[in-house]
């Protein structure tokens, strides 16, 4: 075990062990934020049936930042769905705030890859729009549109460098831009919980890396509990505080390890040998997992 | 600049193709010696639409009048079989082989059914440009609805949108472009649907009036009749395509960036 593990070592045999039971995990916190229970997802019926999830529990603790990497078709942005209530689970539960799924009043930020800012509406109005339909704010909306919400809306952007854009329209950003436009719109309306599936896999590196800081600064600042999904090890090294790696279909969680380094995190720190090292050990776990054949996408080297 | 020399260019070139068609038409006449009552030169054409202006202007009225009245129906139907049909894969399975089915039937056909129901005149008239007019609006406003991107609508349902949200504030805006589209091919549909139950089965509307023109040999006034047809078309196509180009102008912004 690196170095950098070591410094945070003592929790994650808590935490298996604590997977196992299916029960609540580190003992320092009262209740896991989110809660999969033994939570597994089938689609489709008879012989077409496919387990997309092998029986899973997972906790996650409020103001965690956990990545989930693994194999392509593994699961992962459907371990994502089930927490957005976009999908149910075939059997088991999902908690969220000790609460089942659906009944909780928590609020929820997505953003994909695919950055789906609405063209017809400028960057500002495309990052007001939570604001327009999330409950405490929709009663509000008309009110405060040009006023409160328009500056809140304008100080994420100012935030994620894109001062001075909210007027224009998406097809006048490059792809990073509208991606930063697009983590604008998942935390404007102060989501409990940020859903994210793989949303800088399209970008160049250059313009990753610079994303990856922002996201940090960001997450630093609110301490917004982070799901995010990704096939870059690095970049799930850099940004989470934890990696679950998930097996090939049917997915399951087959290693789940804190990453301890200091924040913030500098994109120098990334070719430090500790990172690189733990690179090294995801992607070999990931590549046993697929089945030892291939390259795995992206990664460390 | 170039963009806008290209486009003086491109407007010029269509302009001197429709001149050249009538001016080939008129000498054609001229040197061929065709008779008047085979096909009349653009020139007689004219100077009967001007003779004949005070019978031919309340046939015109009238045919525009069932033409939009028509037209507006369709398309309130049109909109909301759409948003129905485009909002759920049940409903779009269900009812599109119903539409197609429909759609495919010739319009004239039905034209005696009406006159059936309500009598000679301006209902069939109305009722066949709407009907006609339905289905590329249904077809178009679907098409809009359904092909919503699936992360967008992700990203709305975790924000606990209700359906009403997503269609008011994701599927219908986005379906304009598709909508206006339609319009413009709607509308001159209606044209026909009206003119040909007015030839039908009324004794008001150009569609009757070239039917009357014809009976008696006049035939500078039937072709009159075919003008004001193609000129209502025409600007109506054109007013369709202002609108678009306001309410949809984000869909087209290359042309707008030219401009």
């Amino acid at each position: 075990m690196t170095r950098a593990l070591a410094a945070v070592a003592a929790i994650p045999d808590d935490d298996a062990a604590a997977q196992k039971s299916g029960m609540s995990p580190r003992v320092s916190h009262a209740k896991p934020f989110i809660a999969f229970e033994k939570v597994s997802v089938r689609f489709g019926k008879g012989d077409k049936q496919v387990q997309a999830l092998a029986e899973t529990s997972l906790s996650i603790h409020e103001g965690d930042f956990v990545a989930l990497v693994g194999p392509s078709g593994c699961g992962k942005s459907t371990l994502l769905k089930l927490v957005g209530d976009l999908l149910k689970p075939s059997t088991g539960h999902v908690f969220v705030a000790g609460r089942e799924i659906g009944a909780t009043p928590i609020r929820i930020g997505m953003a994909y890859q695919n950055p789906t800012l609405l063209p017809w509406l400028t960057i500002r109005d495309n990052v007001m729009m939570p604001l327009k339909i999330v409950a405490p704010f929709r009663s509000q909306f008309r009110a405060k549109r040009r006023g409160e919400f328009r500056d809140r809306a304008e100080a994420l952007l100012a935030q994620v460098g894109l001062a001075g854009f909210g007027d224009k329209y998406p097809w006048q950003l490059s792809g990073g831009m509208m991606q930063r436009a697009n983590l604008c719109r998942a935390l404007v309306h102060e989501p409990d919980l940020l859903l994210l599936d793989e949303p800088f896999g399209a970008l160049d590196q250059f313009t990753r890396e610079e994303l990856w800081q922002i996201m940090q600064e960001l997450w630093m600042a609110k301490k917004t509990t982070v799901l995010l999904v990704t096939h870059d090890l690095r970049e799930a090294a850099f940004l989470a505080n934890r990696i679950c790696v998930m097996s090939a279909r049917p997915g399951r969680i087959l290693d789940d390890s804190p990453v301890g380094f200091a924040r913030p995190r500098s994109i120098d720190m990334t070719y430090e040998p500790d990172f690189v090292a733990l690179n090294q050990q995801l992607r070999s776990l990931i590549v046993a997992a697929r089945g030892g054949t291939g390259i795995v996408q992206a990664g460390g080297h | 600049m170039d963009g806008i020399m290209d486009l003086v260019r491109r407007k010029s070139a269509s302009i001197a193709l429709i001149i050249g068609v009538f001016v080939f038409w008129e000498l054609a006449c001229l040197i061929g010696g065709i008779s008047d009552i085979v096909l009349p030169r653009p020139t007689q054409i004219i100077a009967s639409l001007i003779e004949y202006w005070p019978a031919i202007q309340p046939h015109a009225a009238q045919t525009l009048f069932t033409t939009l009245v028509g037209f507006a129906i369709g398309v309130v139907i049109g909109i909301l079989f759409g948003v129905g049909i485009g909002s759920s894969r049940l409903a779009y399975d269900t009812a599109y082989p119903l539409l197609v089915g429909i759609s495919s039937i010739p319009k004239v056909a039905v034209v005696p059914i009406f006159v059936l129901w309500f009598g000679a005149g301006t209902v069939p008239a109305i009722l066949t440009a709407a009907i006609i007019s339905i289905f590329p609006i249904v077809v178009n406003v679907a098409t809009g609805i359904a092909t919503v991107e699936p992360e967008l609508e992700d990203v709305m349902k975790t924000l606990k949108a209700s359906k009403w949200d997503i269609l008011w504030n994701v599927s219908l805006p986005r379906s304009m472009p598709y909508f206006f589209a339609s319009l413009k091919v709607a509308v001159t549909l209606a044209f026909v649907g009206s003119v040909v139950a007015e030839t039908v089965a009324s004794n008001r509307g150009i569609g009757n009036m070239m039917m009357v023109a014809s009976s008696t040999f006049n035939v500078p006034l039937v072709f009159a009749g075919l003008f004001i047809l193609a000129g209502l078309g025409v600007g109506l196509y054109a007013l369709f395509s202002i609108a678009e180009s306001r309410v949809t102008g984000w869909a087209h912004r290359k042309d707008l960036a030219v401009t």
